[in-house]
């Protein structure tokens, strides 16, 4: 406290100074550059070898001190920026500014009157995401270690995670648009880097294309967004825009829900909505740390943080808020049934995924932008658990198959079953964020997810709800999708962990549990899976038996911290919409609801241990094909080749027209007719060359005569 | 005075103009620039006599010139010569490229 006083007798600050938040961003950088030359020797040393033909000495390459310094370093770097960070917070929360903290380092550009700012921005949005950057990442980073243990590429792997974790920071950090808008594509290129990390396979390198490609699309919204903000209030600063947006724009008028809609495009593409949503699964073909911490905690977040940053506009928008929510809910429930038939680990997981960030768009669509971001948080927690549970798994299975040379798939849940004899930490550590994950009280999931459910009811009930049957048909969905994520979850649970082995006796002893350092990121999430929802327990759950009576601690208290951040769109929405009811759509309270789908989930929960019969089950290779709707829904709604069909064959029908039409037939044919034109034209003119100097000597002398009469008459 | 002077030397100079535009041989065409260059001086000398002295004076720089330029056109001529056996110009059409 005594520095906190300090500053504020110098009044450098309002209520807290940042401790050198600059750094939290450039270690990562550091650790990047550090791992990256290293990554380049190895990459020289192997070649050399490679080039002598001896390819024996590259197991000898792995124990070298390449191998073992990005080990040390990759999570280094992110652990000193989490402690920074926790630093930070913990005087934030001391301080308690309203004001957030802008630290401007240079001019990045400047002409006429735009003049954009390298400068960061910490507020109560920005810390709780560096909080998670940081420490999710520094748990994924140690979890890394022993997963990607062995193989050539871990100097490597360990530079483009930190140069994740630098890109992500700009993101959330920066203070004006263009400074979040680099952080934005930086995080893309890292996601198409670590999707191909394995890049010598080509399905893998093509699904971190894919992933690039689609995002491009989003990227594009993002822009004409940004664009648009400047021509009409001619600045890009979060501070000025937010300041003058309720005055310069019109509620509900085109030109703010043409932005919004246009951010929107940005965050679907990003956070993996539906029609842009089919880059994620495929996204899976990266490492599963990669996949836990980009492609659940992080990455795909960013288009959740880009809405909640945004709230004010989006306030001022509700056709673009009730498209959000729309898109986020049918993104929830259409997942959630993909989903249902997969028998890919990770295929599941991401499904899963897609699903739940379909949740927080329906929490920042309905205007609960608390509720959305608090699900983020909580996802962050249980999400990443389960793949780094998954990758656990995957390392396991894949060791034991390689052991007796199996040529089975080690991610699919078929091969898997009775794995909770050999790995019980992952497996209690699994189940701990399926509870969560199902909504299931106390575990974390149930107080983001039921507020989520419970504020999109509320909204329905408003007193001048803009569009209250839809907003009741968002809530039923909801609902819905909740108990779908209940089925696929322990579907996969049961099937991967209980009943019989299916993988061979054999390989069953080969199985084991992970090794230390990533059981412990495990145990460490597990925690967190459990006790993370308790900041943010609404004041009617909280005073209930839901809220074990108001015994449980910091209540209510995220929705008190982000207070600065989200009040003003609050405000616009409490006049436009007014009071919002205290019942939901069929009547009841939140108490009650919530006690109904946490009693529900449970119940589903048994139901579907009880249906699916894991001794029923057959391996991947004997297994018959689905029919029917499964098949359907085990093809993922044929959506991949819907697009095939409609984009991407369109496209390139277009491209042969503009090749064999356009191309060979219009241009190169008017380019040889100018070319031949003038080849005519040279050789009427070589005529006149006739190398004879008497010639040359008599168009000489008539010239001369012929200026010399010019020049007389 | 004048005007007969200017009058021949017009004539000399047209000669050697035809000459060089009609005759195939390089000598002959060679005498002919050497006659353009002898009637340009007879012009000068002529109207130096009532535009002052400057006129014979670049009389001398002219042949002078000529007198080189026959040194090297002559060695060029033979060296033609020496190497083809012919010295009719509608051989020598290099200068076409």
């Amino acid at each position: 406290m005594s520095n906190i006083n300090l500053i504020q007798e110098t009044g450098i600050g309002e209520g807290w100074e940042p401790l050198l938040p600059g750094l939290i961003i450039l270690l990562p950088l550091l650790g990047f550059f550090i791992n990256g030359v290293l990554a380049l020797w190895e990459a020289k040393k192997s070649a050399a070898i490679i080039r002598e033909g001896n390819e024996d000495t590259t197991a000898g390459l792995n124990s070298s001190k390449a191998h073992s310094w990005p080990g040390w370093i990759g999570p280094g770097v992110i652990g000193v920026a989490f402690v920074l960070t926790l630093i930070n917070f913990v005087r934030m929360l001391e301080g308690e500014a309203s004001e957030p903290i802008i630290r401007e380092y240079w001019t990045w550009m400047a002409t006429g009157s735009l003049e954009i700012a390298a400068a960061i921005q910490i507020d109560q949005l920005a810390i709780i995401m560096v909080l998670i950057i940081t420490g999710i990442g520094f748990l994924i980073h140690i979890f890394s270690v022993g997963y990607m243990h062995g193989d050539p590429g871990y100097p490597r792997y360990f530079a483009y995670l930190n140069l994740f974790i630098f890109f992500m920071l700009i993101l959330v950090m920066g203070s004006n648009y263009p400074v979040m808008f680099v952080g934005w594509e930086g995080v893309g290129l890292c996601s198409y880097l670590l999707i191909g990390y394995w890049f010598d396979q080509e399905e893998k390198a093509s699904a971190g294309k894919k992933a690039f490609i689609v995002n491009r699309i989003g990227d594009f919204g993002f822009l004409l967004a940004v664009f648009l903000l400047f021509t009409n209030l001619g600045t890009f600063d979060y501070g000025s825009i937010f300041a003058r947006g309720e005055e310069v724009f019109e509620y509900g008028g085109p030109l703010v829900t043409t932005i919004t809609l246009f951010f929107l495009l940005a965050a679907v593409g990003k956070s993996a909505q539906i029609p842009l949503y089919i880059w994620l699964p495929d996204a899976m073909a990266g490492p599963t740390p990669v996949s836990a911490l980009i492609h659940a905690a992080t990455m795909v977040t960013a288009g959740v943080y880009l809405v909640a940053r945004s709230s004010l506009l989006f306030a001022m928008a509700p056709v673009s808020s009730a498209i959000v929510a729309g898109i986020g809910v049918f993104t929830a429930f259409f997942a959630a049934t993909i989903a249902l038939k997969q028998y890919d680990i990770k295929k599941v997981l991401a499904y899963s995924t897609v699903s739940q960030l379909g949740y927080m768009f329906l929490g920042v669509g309905v205007g609960a932008y608390t509720a959305g971001f608090f699900h983020l948080i909580t996802h962050a927690f249980f999400k990443a658990l389960l793949f780094l549970g998954a990758g656990a798994v995957i390392h396991s299975m894949h060791y034991a198959l390689h052991q007796t040379h199996k040529d089975w798939d080690a991610q699919d849940i078929r091969n898997m079953g009775g794995l909770r004899k050999c790995m019980p930490i992952t497996w209690i550590t699994m189940w701990i964020a399926t509870l969560a994950i199902s909504g299931i009280w106390p575990f974390a999931g149930f107080f983001s997810k039921d507020e989520i459910i419970w504020m999109t009811g509320s909204i329905a009930g408003a007193d001048n709800a803009p569009y209250p049957g839809l907003y009741t048909v968002y809530w039923v969905m909801a609902l819905v999708t909740a108990m779908l994520t209940v089925i696929y979850m322990t579907r996969l649970m049961i099937m991967a962990f209980h009943g019989m082995n299916r993988t061979g006796s054999k390989e069953f002893g080969h199985l084991h549990e992970a090794p230390k350092h990533m059981w412990i990121p495990l145990v460490v999430l597990a925690v967190f899976s459990v006790i993370g929802g308790w900041i943010n327990v609404s004041k009617d759950i909280q005073q209930s038996f839901l809220g074990g009576f108001g015994n449980i601690p910091m209540a209510g208290w995220l929705h008190h911290w982000l207070e600065p951040v989200t009040e003003s769109a609050h405000h616009i929405q409490e006049i436009h919409w007014g009071a919002i009811s205290h019942s939901a759509p069929l009547g009841g309270g939140e108490v009650a609801w919530g006690a109904l789908s946490t009693t529900a989930a449970l119940i589903v929960l048994i139901v579907t241990v009880w249906m699916v019969r894991s001794d029923k089950i057959s391996v991947a290779t004997e297994d018959s094909d689905p029919r029917g709707l499964s098949k359907v829904i085990y093809n993922k709604w044929y959506v991949d080749e819907f697009y095939g069909h409609i984009f991407i064959r369109t496209l390139q029908r277009l491209s042969k027209f503009a090749w064999r039409i356009v191309d060979i037939k219009i241009i190169d044919r008017s380019v040889g007719i100018v070319a031949g034109g003038m080849r005519a034209l040279g050789w009427l003119a070589s005529l006149t060359q006739s190398g004879q100097v008497n010639t040359y000597a008599f168009i000489f002398t008539v010239g001369i005569l012929l200026i010399f009469g010019i020049v007389i008459f | 005075m004048l005007p007969e002077s200017l009058i021949l030397s017009a004539l000399i100079f047209v000669i050697g103009t035809m000459g060089v535009i009609v005759r195939r041989n390089v000598i002959i065409m060679f005498l002919c620039i050497e006659l353009q260059l002898n009637a340009v001086n007879l012009t000068f000398v002529s109207l130096s006599r009532y535009l002052g002295i400057d006129g014979q004076v670049f009389v001398f720089f002219v042949m002078t010139v000529a007198a080189a330029e026959a040194a090297v056109g002559l060695a060029i001529i033979i060296s033609i010569f020496r190497h083809y056996g012919s010295v009719d110009v509608d051989n020598f059409r290099m200068l076409k490229w």
